[in-house]
């Protein structure tokens, strides 16, 4: 909005961002000043999700359940339990399920009617996660999907959705790399990568880390 | 409702487009937005079910051309409005013309957040019943058009699934947001083949599953 201009002569012109920017502070500005919202508090919301909540948690997960198959078991019985242990639980994923991946049998998620992502584990949704040709396609042309992140599926494997429909959220536990055998946890973690939670992706191979 | 927002099986959106090392957020409204989206939700004034009502019942080419955080600003302004949080002058000026009124929750105060947080909102509620359907069990999804928020997606619309999960019951997001209370139902995760959804082109091994609320299914 161009009309803002004058005082904002850092800011481009008419751009979009430039109109988002002014948009929000005036929201925020009138939002405090009616005493709904402490500015204090939002800062300590975004340092929270941009700085501490992200996929190594789930990555932690996913490591804990290849490392210790007791753990795995629990967490096939009640994931939201499970992932607590890790110290990881609340909004957005105060109803987990995990969902093995197998040799017959890969899982992918998406939230075709919003943006349902499992942010204790996960953190924020990247942009193409809530993007439209994700959410349509995803259950139309999973296997369409899936080649275009680069994911080789094995000969027999079926593909499922997961639809996330309600509050319910779904964390893939990709399949463990061959060559990972008496791994520590810790090592385990950093061939887990965000998409192979997601299931647009698998786990990193050896190869893959240390290339 | 059948909005923009209900986008499974849609076509011509172009490949996924995903970013390499894409940042949290790509700009600082876009921290803004998220914070005073969830910390307005902390004053219990509307449901998630009611915020997911003010996004997707946005104008369909306004939501289709919106980034997300653009779409979450857009149904924040409309909250505000819908509760009587601010005024029309107010929210067109940013500017205050006096205090705010009582809110149903206090103000989310900084040192509430972790723990506001780490709670978050659970959905789970007594069952009003006994479960119909059980793991195993044939059911059809209902023919339904609702005017309001629905979770039954049209794509899944009178189609034959198989009950593979049973929840317990939960909050009815078609209830909650239309302000008619939570009215627990009993939710499920159904699995549809995938020639069931898409015709004989679909690959014969795969399957789509949704979670779905009993108003949702019938005995098939």
């Amino acid at each position: 909005m161009s009309t803002h201009s004058h005082d904002h002569d850092h800011a481009t012109e008419g751009s979009e961002l430039d109109e988002m920017t002014l948009r929000v502070k005036a929201l925020e500005s009138l939002l405090v000043e009616k005493g709904y919202v402490d500015p204090a508090a939002l800062d300590a919301l975004i340092d929270t999700y941009e700085t501490k909540v992200g996929p190594r948690n789930g990555a932690q997960v996913v490591a804990r359940a290849w490392a210790d198959p007791a753990y795995g078991e629990r967490l096939r019985q009640d994931a939201t339990a499970a992932i607590a242990e890790l110290g990881f639980s609340g909004r957005q994923g105060e109803h987990m399920v995990a969902l093995e991946n197998t040799p017959e049998q890969h899982n992918m998620v998406v939230c075709t009617l919003c943006s349902c992502y499992p942010w204790p584990v996960l953190g924020l949704p990247p942009v193409w996660y809530k993007a439209p040709a994700y959410r349509s396609r995803a259950v139309i042309d999973p296997r369409g999907v899936l080649a275009e992140f680069g994911v080789t599926l094995g000969p027999d494997q079926a593909v499922r959705v997961w639809d996330s429909t309600s509050e319910v959220r779904y964390l893939v536990i990709p399949m463990r790399p061959a060559g990972t055998e008496g791994w520590s946890e810790e090592r385990l973690q950093h061939l887990v990568t965000r998409d192979s939670m997601i299931g647009t992706g698998l786990a990193l191979s050896p190869d893959e880390v240390s290339a | 409702m059948n909005g923009a927002q209900d986008l499974g099986g849609m076509m011509g959106f172009g490949p996924v487009n995903p970013e390499p090392d894409e940042p949290v957020f790509h700009a600082e409204w876009e921290r803004r937005v998220l914070a005073a989206t969830l910390a307005m939700g902390a004053l219990g004034e509307w449901s998630i079910d009611t915020s997911r009502f003010a996004r997707e019942s946005l104008p369909p080419a306004q939501y289709l051309t919106s980034s997300y955080y653009q779409i979450w600003l857009a149904g924040l302004e409309r909250l505000i409005r819908w509760q009587e949080l601010v005024s029309a002058d107010e929210l067109a000026s940013g500017h205050s013309q006096g205090p705010g009124r009582p809110t149903a929750r206090p103000p989310l105060a900084p040192e509430r957040v972790a723990s506001a947080l780490a709670a978050g909102s659970p959905t789970e509620r007594p069952a009003p019943a006994p479960a119909r359907f059980k793991p195993g069990d044939r059911v059809m999804t209902r023919t339904i058009n609702p005017t309001g928020h629905t979770r039954l997606p049209r794509y899944l619309r009178h189609h034959l699934g198989e009950i593979i999960a049973v929840h317990g019951a939960h909050v009815f997001p078609d209830s909650s947001a239309a302000g008619k209370g939570e009215d627990p139902q009993w939710l499920y995760t159904a699995k549809f083949a995938a020639s069931e959804l898409w015709g004989p082109d679909a690959d014969h091994r795969d399957s789509v599953t949704a979670d779905l609320w009993e108003p949702y299914l019938e005995r098939a």
